[in-house]
């Protein structure tokens, strides 16, 4: 089996009455994409922020690379080769698309307290940078201010950024997110190939893309996962489908 | 290429150059000491400008890093006038009339002041962190008052104004020089500052903390190091100005100083770089023009004011030269 990269144990968090996180346990191996799919309020945006180290557990644990990491922070857990793209895009709106794209190469390479070399001149930065945007495909908007780019252009520029780090695993929350059939086909296919470079565990609403991409699915309800496997099995799931795929199509 | 700001901050300097030597060939010294006072007011907002125009830490207690430069020119120089050593252990210290050395130490002290007093308050935000940096200046101007060995309430006079090896500082012209080059220094520092990896992060972390949180980057740290690098710029100012008048006193330290020179950098343009050289220099102009009028001509500067924050959110340099460009 491959190596894990990632793995959930038994966490909880509670807020007041509401149990966002009971018991959740599961894992990212090298190779896979992994998704996590619940209808809305099922504690998905919980357990993300658990994952990255925004929230603090209750009780279980977060392992990073064969590393507890639930007492550490969401700096450390980046440094450690966590790439995030969040739900909604979280970018410098006044920068132009290549300096976002340089501040996660400056993130990934770590040396931030240098005050006087023009940023925007090393060379160094700049290669990892274009290359990311190139992969995304946003190369042509590179100089672009990012407050003035369309949503899915911004969401690609998450994913870029991410991109930047050279991570371990990705985290990604929602990346198709208001991208349209067209943007969500494209992105589809990069993860597709994305997925050899470092695992993913997605967030994600759109089902074709989950199932069309999707080594294993996990279903949370409730806080709870109900089930894991692959597409077929979660397809089979007869109480996913009560629980969750049902309502869509009462819907 | 010249952009329009770029062209407009080479007049400003060259305006500010340009009055004082005009003024000295028509011996007209008065003229020279205003504009003696707005380059260092203007390295002031300088310091400010680092931190709340880069890095978005709205400093209601930069006073405190002023008027410690202020105190520490104040300090040294009265104890070399009067010939008391400033302490014996573990050597004898008795003060210093030498700008380079009172620099020095002004520049040290409000690093240190803004290493605590930044650690501190970065841990929280917005209202909070105004407030806190405010009561930390208000605590250093009612200890200042309080401290009867340097004059408390009245403050400190020196005599004679320090000296810099080679120069004549009691020519005010030539003090003027003194100041004139070091506003140059930082700005060209504050340029470099505002281009570097450091200034990318931190104006990253102004605009979005998650962003750089998720890189990989701690924006306590980057705000810790501006707001270091402020207070010192801020307190070098301070010396600069105590120096300028031969006298420093607890009015440094007051909140009025730390909203003065958040003036000058609303009035110029918060995080334009020459913000602080348009704003100081305006304060000054409209100090001496309206002053004249009436006592009261504050009321004027705070109808511009609030014009420049409701209609002109880039002070008077976004208001001639546009919206600004991504940096870089």
């Amino acid at each position: 089996m491959a190596e894990v990269v990632l793995r959930t144990e038994n966490l909880c968090k509670s807020f007041g009455a509401l149990k966002a996180s009971s018991d959740v346990s599961l894992d990212l191996r090298a190779g896979e994409i992994h998704a996590l799919i619940g209808p809305n309020g099922a504690g998905k945006s919980t357990l993300i922020k658990q994952i990255a180290g925004n929230f603090r557990p209750d009780s279980g644990r977060v392992e990073l690379l064969g590393r507890d990491v639930t007492a550490l922070d969401t700096v450390a857990r980046a440094r450690m080769g966590l790439g995030r793209t969040f739900q909604i895009s979280a970018l410098a709106m006044e920068y132009t698309v290549l300096q976002n794209a340089v501040l996660g190469a400056l993130g990934g390479q770590g040396r931030v307290f240098r005050f006087f070399r023009n940023v925007m001149k090393d060379p160094a930065l700049l290669a990892v940078a274009r290359d990311a945007l190139e992969r995304v495909g946003l190369a042509d908007a590179a100089d672009r201010r990012t407050a003035d780019l369309s949503h899915g252009q911004r969401r690609q520029l998450e994913v870029a950024v991410a991109l930047t780090l050279k991570p371990k695993l990705f985290l990604m929350d929602e990346p198709m997110a208001g991208l349209g059939a067209d943007g969500s086909h494209r992105l589809t296919g990069f993860l597709d190939g994305l997925r050899q470079e470092a695992p993913i565990l997605l967030v994600e609403h759109d089902m074709d893309a989950v199932f069309a991409l999707a080594d294993r699915i996990s279903v949370l309800v409730y806080g709870q996962i109900i089930a894991t496997g692959t597409a077929a099995e979660i397809r089979a799931n007869a109480e996913v489908r009560r629980a969750y795929l049902g309502e869509e199509d009462a819907a | 290429m010249m952009t329009r700001e770029s062209l407009l901050n080479w007049a400003m300097i060259a305006a500010l150059l340009i009055v004082p030597l005009a003024a000295w060939s028509l011996d007209e010294p008065f003229i020279i000491t205003l504009a003696t006072k707005a380059a260092i007011l203007a390295l002031a907002g300088v310091g400010l400008n680092i931190a709340l125009g880069l890095g978005g830490l709205i400093s209601l207690g930069h006073a405190a890093f002023f008027g410690i430069g202020g105190y520490a020119m104040g300090i040294l120089a009265a104890h070399a006038q009067n010939y008391e050593p400033l302490f014996n252990w573990p050597f004898l210290f008795e003060g210093s009339n030498q700008m380079p050395l009172i620099w020095l130490v002004a520049v040290v002290l409000s690093a240190l002041a803004a290493l605590v007093i930044g650690a501190l308050s970065l841990r929280t935000s917005g209202v909070y962190f105004i407030m806190i940096t405010l009561a930390f200046g208000q605590m250093l101007y009612y200890f200042a008052i309080s401290w009867s060995a340097y004059g408390g309430e009245d403050g400190l006079s020196i005599w004679v104004r320090n000296e810099f090896p080679g120069l004549n500082t009691l020519d005010p012209i030539q003090f003027f020089a003194i100041a004139y080059v070091i506003l140059c220094l930082a700005l060209f520092f504050a340029a470099r500052l505002a281009a570097s990896p450091f200034g990318l992060a931190l104006a990253a972390a102004r605009q979005n903390e998650d962003r750089v949180e998720a890189v990989g980057l701690t924006p306590f740290k980057l705000r810790l190091a501006a707001f270091v690098i402020s207070g010192a710029i801020t307190g070098l100012a301070g010396a600069l100005f105590a120096d300028l008048n031969r006298f420093v006193s607890p009015t440094m330290l007051s909140w009025h100083t730390s909203g003065e020179i958040m003036i000058f950098v609303i009035l110029g343009g918060v995080g334009r770089l020459y913000g602080p050289v348009a704003g100081a220099a305006l304060y000054i102009l409209l100090e001496h023009l309206l002053g004249g009028i009436s006592d009261y001509w504050q009321i004027f500067l705070g109808v511009l004011l609030l014009l420049i924050v409701l209609f002109a959110r880039g002070g008077l340099i976004g208001a001639i030269a546009g919206r600004e460009k991504a940096h870089g």
